[in-house]
């Protein structure tokens, strides 16, 4: 394994330094028929579940197959993907913001024999490479983060969840039998990196005991004041703790201040607050970030807490799976989650779901858990 | 031969959406063999090691990654992520696994000579594992040691001639949706002004002088197809202002069932016939569409652009022709005052090149935060804490019925001097002489 230089200097590391040249212009990866017909787009329609047309004004047509990946992939898979687009496509491709990949061909006579291979591409174990959906009334692929695979902070994990209830949702996702697009999304904790705040469902890892405090380190790790900073809640101030006869600078946390955040830790590795029992996740929905028909809207929780069950949480999965059925069930066509949650009441919502409301899904911090409270005496019993 | 034995990670093989674990399992063995005789940069059982250290959080229900670590290239503050695992000794191969963000070209679209030339860069200098594509749009690489990171760089702006994306208290990597170049809804260029912009400020993105992270994003129409009013400090929403257009056969045809309603995306069930009054009449929040004797009307004048009309019948109606953008700006998630949506800012603004009315707009509300943030505070934050009549006082915009849902609760309100006549410079000794002590 010798070192092998690319052509860099570390001596002179401005020599041939090509700095802040961006990335590469969109307009070079276009698939011809699409250059040619940019901004001249008439009118599109989904065929069937995954495979799209778009007709352009001047008569062009381009069919687009979109499939499902897990976004966590190797180079091999991506080679894979090339080789797909290669045979088909002219060499072209793109990935979509939910993290599924569209092979796309300029005539009908193309898709089926595109359609057809990638069906045919399994990984060992028996899962899809490429399956085809992702479109319209259905479950989208998961946007999501890093979790256990490559983060710090997670309470959780993003690509096991994800694989779980993707598994669990496949016929959502190859089928549109949704009253609306479902829009999942899952966040390994409270930063959500992966955004969930605004997802008809979302899955967001949380932490449930205060940061451990690694008093003979800190000072050494961190800047005291930083991590009292950091806390929104106040809860970390700065003290003296004396360990086997030496006296250390360091924190104290009032624990019952604490919203496990992770902030602090943020700030601070010597205030780690991961822990098996402690960790796992809120489950939210009715959130939305689509204009249409009604406005945009956070998600709200639902579950205070599922406990993390890998490899295939499946109390988390089941809950998915309930409010999935009951909305599919009960709301009217072009009705979002949230927006049928909202038409029904929540009190309703939880009683269909058979999902427990407790004292933790009402609102305590700050200002905006007064504007969530009932005011009125308009509810149904 | 696996490294590690993982029996929980196994799991994860069957069932029908793709799995991670199958395709990591297939990166090591590719890595194993190196059919290609490539000249690996980091150890060969980066994958295998991923792997027995993913097994370890799965049986602990623990990440075992540690926090931080500042590593980069040089003279950029961000596009490259540190990380080290926290069992080195048991895990040699991701001991230092750095993560490597690449910008993305807008849109999202490749070709197979430039994805395979970057994957080249990366199984040779890297773990062969990926993002496609990470949260803010980036293609991510996963995995890296220390030494490698300044011969990645070199090779991406030389070979590929393809940048770092953002990362740190500095401008994101922008991301547009596809817009224009397969959207019939797109109001204006999006991937256009997303390049122009990200270009325009390379140097807000690679080299952190913010109090935060600050994101554009860019949708061509109110569907929010990147969710830019969810997660973007300055969100460009494409609008038009004038009427939506109506062919009133393709109209018929919907009534007709000649053309599936919502471009197909019902299909899956039996809905029963389409009804125009039903489902896109009565459905309007504008309440300003008519469906009278097989003729659909609007009363645009009334049209709140919510899409639902033209995205039921895309055939029969399409976006008006004045066309341009709504900015909002302050979306963030959670952290740490709790989640915000952006707030609108900019009714209408024309998007074209060089789109100079939006980077003057930039510009001003980035010298005020710049100013005024704390560290670590969102422009969400410091509008909530400062006030929105600061931000229209920087950007220098009129104050309008469209900046609120419904105007203030409570009379608490913030006049100042000049605000009302006569100032506020009184004297007491006047004021005594009209009331007694
Ligand atoms: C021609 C292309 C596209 C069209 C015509 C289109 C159409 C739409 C429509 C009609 C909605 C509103 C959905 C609703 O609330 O009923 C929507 C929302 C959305 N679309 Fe697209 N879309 C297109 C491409 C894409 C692509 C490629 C993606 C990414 C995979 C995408 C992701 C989204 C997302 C994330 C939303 C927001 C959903 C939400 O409210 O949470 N769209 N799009
Ligand atoms: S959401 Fe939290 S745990 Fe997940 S990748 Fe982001 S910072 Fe890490
Ligand atoms: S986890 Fe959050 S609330 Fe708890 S002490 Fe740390 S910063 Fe404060
Ligand atoms: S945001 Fe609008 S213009 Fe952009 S892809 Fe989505 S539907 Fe099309
Ligand atoms: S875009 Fe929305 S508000 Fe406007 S006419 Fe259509 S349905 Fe009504």
């Amino acid at each position: 394994m010798a070192f092998v230089s690319s052509g860099y200097n570390p001596d002179k590391p401005m020599e041939n330094r090509n700095s802040d040249i961006g990335p590469r212009k969109f307009d070079e990866f276009l698939p011809p028929v699409i250059k040619k017909n940019f901004g001249a787009w008439k009118y599109h329609e989904i065929l069937e579940p995954g495979i799209l047309v778009h007709v352009a004004e001047s008569g062009d047509e381009v069919y687009s197959v979109r499939c499902g990946t897990a976004r966590l992939m190797s180079v091999v898979h991506i080679k894979e993907m090339c080789d797909i687009a290669d045979k088909h496509c002219d060499g072209y491709l793109r990935f979509t913001t939910r993290n599924n990949v569209e092979f796309m061909v300029d005539s009908k006579d193309k898709v089926d024999a595109l359609k057809a291979d990638l069906l045919s591409r399994k990984f060992n174990g028996g899962s899809y490479k490429f399956p085809i959906g992702g479109t319209g009334a259905g479950v989208s692929n998961i946007v999501h983060t890093q979790g256990w695979v490559h983060c710090h902070t997670p309470a959780t994990d993003a690509s096991g969840t994800v694989k779980v209830i993707m598994d669990e949702l496949f016929d959502e996702f190859t089928g549109h039998n949704m009253p609306a697009p479902v829009r999942i999304a899952v966040a390994c904790c409270l930063n959500m990196c992966g955004a969930c705040h605004c997802s008809d469902i979302a899955v967001v890892g949380i932490h449930r005991k205060p940061p451990l405090i690694d008093h003979e380190h800190l000072d050494n790790l961190c800047e005291i004041p930083l991590a009292v900073a950091a806390c929104p809640t106040g809860a970390v101030r700065p003290s003296k703790v004396e360990v086997d006869g030496t006296t250390y600078k360091t924190v104290a946390i009032k624990e019952e201040r604490c919203m496990f955040c992770g902030n602090c830790y943020t700030m601070c590795p010597s205030l780690p607050l991961s822990d098996s029992e402690g960790d796992g996740i809120a489950l939210m929905v009715g959130g939305k970030i689509s204009n249409r028909i009604s406005q945009p809207k956070f998600s709200k929780v639902v579950v205070a807490y599922i406990p993390n069950e890998p490899p295939r949480w499946p109390t988390l999965t089941k809950t998915i799976r309930t409010i999935v059925d009951v909305y599919s069930k009960e709301a009217n066509k072009y009705e979002r989650l949230g927006d049928w949650a909202e038409r029904i009441g929540w009190e309703r919502f939880f009683e269909k779901t058979g999902i427990k409301f407790t004292k933790h899904l009402i609102d305590d911090f700050r200002d905006p858990a007064y504007y969530t409270w009932r005011q009125s005496t308009q509810f149904k019993f | 031969m696996a490294k590690h034995e993982t029996p929980l990670l196994d799991q994860l093989e069957s069932g029908p959406w793709p799995s991670f674990v199958a395709d990591i399992k297939q990166q090591a063995e590719v890595r194993a063999k190196n059919e290609e005789g490539i000249e690996l940069q980091i150890p060969e059982e980066v994958c295998d090691d991923l792997l027995g250290v993913l097994e370890l959080s799965y049986s602990d229900g623990e990440t075992h990654w540690k926090h931080g670590g500042i590593v980069g290239v040089f003279g950029y503050g961000g596009g490259v992520i540190g990380r080290y695992c926290d069992q080195p000794e048991q895990f040699p191969g991701v001991a230092h696994f750095h993560t490597v963000r690449v910008a993305q070209p807008n849109g999202k679209y490749y070709t197979t000579e430039f994805l395979r030339n970057i994957m080249k860069i990366w199984e040779m200098r890297g773990s062969g594992l990926t993002n496609m594509h990470g949260s803010t749009g980036d293609i991510v690489f996963l995995g890296t040691t220390t030494p490698q990171l300044e011969e990645i760089f070199y090779e991406l702006t030389h070979d590929v001639e393809v940048d770092l994306g953002g990362s740190g208290s500095n401008l994101r990597t922008p991301a547009s949706c596809l817009g224009k170049s397969r959207c019939e809804y797109a109001c204006y260029d999006t991937q256009a002004a997303c390049y122009d912009l990200t270009m325009e400020y390379q140097d807000e993105l690679h080299r952190p002088a913010f109090p935060y992270k600050f994101k554009f994003k860019f949708d061509g129409c109110p569907n929010g197809c990147v969710a830019a009013m969810a997660r973007s400090d300055f969100s460009v929403v494409g609008i038009w202002r004038d009427e939506i257009r109506i062919d009133q056969e393709a109209v018929a045809a919907y009534v007709g069932g000649e053309f599936a309603p919502n471009a197909g995306a019902h299909s899956g069930r039996d809905w029963g016939k389409f009804d125009i009054q039903k489902e896109v009449v009565d459905l309007c929040p504008g309440k300003c569409i008519k469906y009278e004797d097989g003729k659909l009307s609007i009363n645009d004048k009334e049209c709140m652009h919510c899409m639902h009309c033209i995205n039921t019948m895309p055939r029969a109606l399409m976006i008006g022709n004045d066309r341009g953008a709504s900015i909002l700006c302050g979306a963030k998630a959670p952290i740490l005052d709790g989640p915000q949506l952006s707030s609108l800012l900019v009714p209408f603004i024309k998007v074209e090149e060089p789109f100079d009315e939006l980077k003057e707009l930039i510009e001003n509300i980035w010298d005020w935060w710049m100013e005024e943030g704390k560290n670590r505070e969102r422009l969400g934050e410091t509008m909530r804490r400062m006030g929105f009549q600061k931000l229209l006082e920087v950007t220098g915009i009129e104050a309008d019925a469209r900046h609120v849902q419904e105007p203030r609760h409570n009379p608490y309100i913030f006049w100042k001097a000049d605000e009302v006549e006569g100032s506020w410079d009184r004297d007491i000794n006047e004021y005594r002489k009209r009331h007694q002590r």
